[in-house]
């Protein structure tokens, strides 16, 4: 790493979030709880689904979270940093061979399942 | 005119701050100064009033005869780039040759102008410089895909108009953004997080001043 770089690099590391958020992976299903600001008042929402992407980039970090709501596929893209998300909850480790799960997009039902990792 | 001194600066590369409400901001890091007064021009020997500045130190056995003699002159360490600031004699009183200019200049917050060299493009056609929209590709068109189309009328005029915009080299030219904002700052690191984007690749030579406009 050059020294300009480093120097850039050093800034950002200061800015990353002092309490990391549970080590999850592509294919697990997480709950992440994201503030919202309405006017005023500030309320926490919840976005569940399966996590299908996820950028390395320092503090540039993203996940994507994909959920069915009513029928219709939302993906949703975090920061990873983003002082935003509250908290992160697992709810289940998903065993998945791809580190980007687009298929999924086409996917419904049966076939959109994802196998638990850690079971036999 | 701009007259008031700036700084000279190297483009570090692009990266993100979360404000205090969770928003992000993308933002220019640019590794400002400090440079140092190399010559003063004045209005009785050249015409005009500006300071030059230099920034980077460089290798003694890199300099040639004529320029060392410049930097010996005024007595300071061989630079890697010189420029001039276009500046009024009573700020060019406030300066001395030899004089450290450093970030400080600067204050977070603070409205600015940057300039620098954009990215060259090469020879590039009408498509890509102006977004003409080119031709169709299929319904037997061939050969028209990324044109421009007709350059004018027919015996009258009889030539083209001027300034009709047809493909040459695209970019490499020297870009002024007025109204920057200063998001953040590193006094310390000499480094200025600027929002938005900035003319040039990464360690690319960028000039900074007070903003000439509110």
């Amino acid at each position: 790493m050059s020294g300009t770089v480093k120097k850039l690099y050093e800034i950002e590391q200061e800015q990353l979030r002092i309490n990391p958020l549970p080590d999850f992976q592509t294919g697990d299903t997480v709950g992440v709880h994201y503030k919202i600001r309405e006017g005023e008042k500030e309320r926490i929402q919840l976005f569940e689904g399966v996590c299908i992407q996820r950028h390395n980039g320092g503090l540039r970090s993203t996940f994507t979270v994909r959920k069915v709501s009513n029928g219709i596929g939302v993906e949703r893209v975090f920061p990873l940093h983003s002082p935003r998300i509250d908290k992160l909850e697992i709810k289940a480790r998903g065993k998945v061979r791809q580190a980007r799960l687009q298929y999924l997009r086409e996917r419904s039902g049966k076939s959109a399942r994802i196998r638990e990792r850690g079971k036999a | 005119m701009n007259t008031a001194c700036g700084l000279l600066g190297k483009k570090l590369g692009m990266t993100q701050v979360f404000e205090a409400d969770g928003s992000k901001t993308p933002v220019t890091a640019i590794e400002v100064g400090p440079c140092t007064v190399v010559q003063k021009r004045t209005m009785e020997k050249d015409g005009y009033v500006a300071l030059q500045l230099g920034y980077l130190d460089k290798k003694e056995h890199r300099v040639n005869r004529p320029e060392m003699g410049h930097f010996k002159k005024a007595n300071v360490a061989p630079k890697q780039h010189l420029r001039e600031f276009r500046v009024t004699k009573e700020v060019a009183d406030t300066y001395e040759v030899g004089q450290e200019i450093n970030i400080d200049l600067f204050s977070s917050g603070d409205v600015i102008d940057i300039k620098g060299t954009s990215k060259g493009k090469g020879y590039a056609g009408v498509v890509k410089t102006y977004g003409f929209r080119g031709g169709r590709s299929t319904h037997g068109v061939h050969e028209a895909y990324r044109h421009g189309g007709s350059l004018g009328m027919c015996q009258t005029p009889g030539r083209v108009l001027k300034g009709h915009k047809m493909a040459g080299h695209h970019s490499h030219k020297t870009v002024t953004l007025q109204g920057m904002k200063i998001v953040r700052m590193f006094a310390g690191d000499n480094i200025l997080f600027v929002k938005g984007t900035v003319p040039g690749s990464r360690n690319s030579l960028v000039q900074i001043r007070p903003a000439i406009k509110g």
